[in-house]
Parts: structure tokens; sequence; C-alpha cells
């Protein structure tokens, strides 16, 4: 059985570029699936060609079984939230709301009624004359989401919808689109640049580089063992190493780090001895100080010392191999100079593909 | 001093565009049969004699039919038009664009002639269908710039959201596209009717006599019988014309203000 959505070898072409290269991917019912990639990765051609806006060059788009890449968007079926919201300026918020069941023919009486409730669940019944002109940018957000969700579609597609609000309305907006999610059980397809975003949303991060995806895994997947080089450096913060393997045994291997360093990594499959590759170790993980039982550890002399308010940034050096390692402000007080022992659990240095 | 120096410029232009129009309005008024000051004294004849005469009160109606009229099929035309041009998918969008607003520049005198020749070969010389049609010609750019001012300024994601919630092409149409449109078409019509009311080069060659307009019967008679009456028809086309650029910009004013809110309020 074919999975609720899915993309076989989809491309997309806009002349001679193109944005989109043999995508396969599926989406179960139900999940919360976010793109995320930089500007011009392909995630937003992708979201328009799931809403029937454009058009794949090849390959085929099915949705609950049936090939639907043909179809306009008016028969699709799916609610698209956009990121200026695309509310209708000459109509009042519940004929907003009211429009997608006018299209489908629902009876008055009963239109009303469902407005009437789609609107009580937002906690925006109160607006519903007004116009969307007379609506701060969280209100038209929520009155944008409410007409998406009101005929019941399929699927919900959002296009960055949260990127034109402030911090706080941003984060307050992904609470409760997350717990519109799972009251509702709700399939979205969520695009997005931006990482923390995801992290907090997502079943799954589908991460896209140049019209491929990179990785998909849920986020903590994705944040903890980053698969290839562009994952590890787009969510959160890393540092790259290069290393040569010296040794691999039982899905461990031993790298030496330049500057007489060696360390323990996590080794995926086919890491064999004697070939380089990179390795990433996030900021966070390493320790300075103390040495747990089993940790890898390293001579380092402190090169920097950054303040950033709830945690301080301490850059370590020594000759020409150095790391960033990310500390609690109470962990302890370093002066520039000094050395320290830096170290971190073989597991979190996880070995990159590409 | 520059600033004042700016200020006495500005307000000499001004001065230099408006005093015509201020020379011939009193004369409106005068009681004298001749078109010319000094005012002997301030009568109301020549008002009643435009209304009253016929030859004078038919051309004011030929004026509002052959406007009316035209502003019709220019609208409807100018729109479409605009309608066509505005997605991508024409080929060579910006020379059509070009073509249409043609009218503008070319010369009145080339248009009339060209249009004589063309409406004689379709039998509609000196028919009011004839000079309906050639006003059109002349006011459709005016509708296509205000149109596609105002389709240019709707989201296209607006149209987007409409249609993924479930409305075909057409439907999408009516109820989207048209009624934001509508403030630019309506505006684009009272720029049509002006252009037409004002029109008198095409008319000489176009219009028989039975079509003679406000426009052309001034015209004429300046040249046979120059009396007062004139400056009345004069003021009666200020009035009128004043009250449809009135009207434009209201209701540019309103757009401009809608478009504004319309604007996300976060960003």
């Amino acid at each position: 059985m074919r999975p609720f959505i899915q993309f076989e070898s989809v491309s997309k072409a806009f002349g001679s570029v193109t944005v989109v290269n043999a995508l396969d991917l599926a989406i179960e019912k139900g999940e919360f699936v976010s793109l995320l990639g930089p500007s011009g990765s392909g995630k937003t051609t992708i979201l328009m060609m799931l809403a029937g806006f454009e058009r794949p060059t090849q390959g085929a788009i099915y949705l609950d079984g049936r090939r639907i890449d043909h179809l306009p968007p008016y028969r699709r079926q799916m609610g698209v939230v956009f990121q200026n919201y695309a509310l209708f300026p000459h109509m009042s918020v519940a004929e907003n709301v009211a429009f997608p069941l006018e299209m489908q023919r629902v009876p008055r009486a009963e239109i009303a009624e469902r407005v009437e409730r789609a609107l009580d669940m937002v906690k925006l019944k109160q607006l519903k004359d007004r116009r969307p002109s007379q609506l701060s940018g969280g209100q038209q957000q929520r009155i944008a989401l409410t007409r998406a969700l009101v005929f019941e579609p399929s699927v919900i597609l959002m296009d960055e919808p949260l990127g034109a609000l402030d911090k706080q309305l941003r984060e307050h907006m992904q609470l409760e689109i997350r717990e519109l999610h799972k009251r509702l059980g709700l399939t979205i397809v969520f695009v997005t640049h931006d990482q923390s975003e995801a992290l907090t949303m997502s079943d799954r991060i589908a991460v896209f580089n140049a019209g491929r995806i990179e990785q998909i895994d849920d986020p903590q997947i994705i944040y903890d063992t980053p698969r290839t080089r562009f994952v590890a450096e787009f969510i959160g913060e890393t540092n790259l190493i290069e290393a040569k393997v010296a040794s691999v045994d039982d899905h461990v291997a031993r790298i030496s780090l330049g500057a007489g360093l060696s360390a323990r990594a996590h080794a995926g499959n086919g890491l064999s001895a004697g070939q380089t590759a990179s390795f990433s170790l996030r900021p966070e993980r390493i320790r300075l100080g103390a040495v747990p039982e089993g940790s890898n550890a390293l001579d380092m002399t402190i090169a920097d010392c950054i303040y950033h308010g709830d945690h301080m940034r301490v850059q370590l050096t020594r000759d020409d191999f150095s790391l960033v390692a990310r500390c609690e402000r109470l962990a302890g007080n370093w002066t520039v100079g000094a050395s320290v022992v830096a170290s971190f659990d073989p597991s979190d240095c996880t070995v990159l593909t590409q | 001093m520059f600033r004042a120096l700016q200020f006495t410029f500005g307000a000499a232009i001004v001065i230099f565009l408006l005093m015509p129009i201020f020379a011939i309005l009193p004369l409106a008024f005068t009681s004298s049969v001749f078109l010319n000051y000094p005012i002997p004294a301030y009568s109301m004849r020549w008002l009643h004699e435009l209304t009253t005469a016929d030859v004078w009160r038919t051309s004011i109606v030929n004026s509002l039919i052959i406007g009316g009229g035209a502003t019709v099929f220019a609208t409807v035309l100018g729109t479409l038009a605009s309608l066509g041009m505005r997605k991508g998918a024409l080929p060579m969008v910006g020379l059509l664009r070009t073509l249409f607003l043609l009218p503008m520049v070319v010369p009145a005198v080339v248009l009339g002639v060209g249009m004589q020749i063309f409406l004689v070969r379709l039998g509609l010389a000196s028919t009011y269908l004839g000079v309906i049609i050639a006003h059109a010609v002349l006011c459709i750019p005016f509708v296509i710039v205000s149109v596609s001012a105002a389709l240019q300024g709707i989201d296209p994601s607006i149209e987007r959201a409409a249609s993924s919630l479930g409305a075909p092409p057409v439907t999408v149409f009516r109820r989207v596209t048209l009624p934001l449109a509508v403030p630019g078409v309506v505006s684009g019509a009272i720029f049509a009717f002006a252009t037409s009311l004002d029109e008198v080069v095409l008319t000489l060659f176009v219009a028989g006599p039975n079509q003679r307009t406000l426009a052309r019967q001034m015209f004429s008679s300046i040249r046979e019988n120059i009396n007062p009456t004139v400056a009345a028809a004069a003021l009666l086309l200020i009035i009128g014309t004043l009250c449809l650029g009135g009207l434009a910009a209201l209701l540019r004013w309103r757009q401009k203000r809608s478009a504004l809110k319309t604007a996300p309020s976060a960003i």
C-alpha cells in the first residue's frame, strides 16, 4: 500500500534550472513533516507542486493512493496557509472562513454554524465582522489557519506561515499549531527556513539542499546524528573536524585530529582505517575541566571567551587545531591563555558521509 | 530664500495653467453679445441660451450618448486587455502593451484620417456607432493604464488561496479578482468618459451633422457666430470634468487607503 502522500521521483525544472531533482518523499497520515532548507533549496516548489500551483516536470505525486499531479488546485482538497496569509481583503473574517464551505456547496445554515465553531476554536469569534485589514498580524494568521482548516481538508500545507510575525508571537503560534495538529490529528506539511521552528514542531524534518533531501528523520536524530556536512552545519552549530582514521573497531573509530591529538568517535558503516573523513561535534557536548570515565580528553588552550548572556562560547586551540565549546556560565571561570582539558563522549562525535 | 523662490515659481506655473480657464469663465455670465471684456453687466442669458437653443441642447445630449457609449466599449475592452496582459502567459506582452497605449501618443489628426477611411469602408461614417468606436479607441489606453495598476496591486497568493480553497478559475475571477479590480475599472471608466467629452479632432473627421458633440459645437460656433454661449458651454464642461476628476481622486484615495491596510500589519 502506498503512503498517504507520496512523491515518486519528482523533478521540477524552470527553463534550464532544475529546482527539484528526482525527489522521493513519503508522508503518513497524521504526520507533521517540515521541509527545511535555505532559500532556493526547492522546498517551496515542492509545496506548490503538492498544492497544485506547479506541475512536476517529471514523476508522480499520490495522495491517499490516487495520482493527483494532473489535478488543478481546486480539486485537491488541501488547505494552504500562505506566508502573507492571503486573506480576501474585500470580505469580512466570517466571509473569509465561509468561502471554502460555499465552494463545497454546504447548506447556508450549516455554514454559519461551522464558521462559528471554527472561529470559536481559535478564540476569535468576536472579530467575525471585521475586515482582515483591521486585524493584527497574529490574528490574520489565525484566521488564515482557520480558513484552511474549516473545510476539513485531507492535508494542511503551510508555506513559512510564521515568517512575518515577531519572535514572541511566532513561538506562541508554533505551540498553537502543534496543539491543533495533535488535537485534530491533522496531516501537516510545513515549509520553513527556521531550524528551531522545525525542531520544535515536527514529527519529522526533511532537510533540503539544492533540490535534494539531505536527510529526513525525526528532529532529535537530525540534531544528534546529522548524516551530511550540510545538515550538521545548517541545523544548530557544530565543530566540523577533518580527521584521519587510524583504526576502526566495532563502530568506534580512533581518529587523529592533528596537533598530536587523537580521539575516539562514533563511526558508521563503511569507514575504514587510513581514510580521511569529516566528523561533527556539537559545541554544547564539550565539557571543560572534569573528564568522566570513557570520554575523550584533549589538552587545549583557551583562545577566547565570549559572553552570550545565558551561556559562554569558549574558543579552544592547540596549534592549528581548534574547537568551539558552549558552556554554562556557572560552570566555571576561564581566563584567556589558560590551559584546559576539553572532554566529550565518543558517541557525540559523529561521522558525516559527505 | 530658496524656499521662497521655489514657492513663487510653483505659484507662477499654477497661475499660468489656470489663467485661461479663469479668463473665460466670467464671460459665461456677461449680458453683452460679444465675447470680450469688460463685462457690462452680469446675466444668465447665455446659460439660458445654452440649455434652450436646439443646436446646443442636441450637442449636449450627443456628448452624453457618445461619451457613455465610448466609455462602455472602452471599459469592457480595456479591462479584458488588461486581464489578458496580466499573466505572463502571452508572448511579447511588452510590445502588446505599447501597441494598446499607442492611441495616447499618435496625433489625433492621423488617427482621424485613418478612422474616417476605415469607417466609410464599414459604412459607419457619420453614425453614432462610428463616432463611439472612434472615441473608444482613444479611451482604451486610459482604461488599460488604470485597470492594469489595480490588477498589479492584487497579491497573486490571494487568488491562489481561493483556488486551493476549492474555487474553480471562473469563481476565483468573479469572487476575488473582479471585486478587487473594481476601483481601477471605475476610475478607468471616468477617465474614458472625460476623454470622450472633450475630443474634437477625431469628431471633426468621423462625425456627421447629427453627431455634433458639445466640444465640436463649441469649435464651430467660434468660427461661425462667436458669442458668449461658448463660454457658458466651457463652464458646463469644466464643472463636468471637475466632478469626474474629483470622483476619480476619491476612488484612488480609497484604493490607496485599503491597499495600505491590507498589508500585513506585522511587517
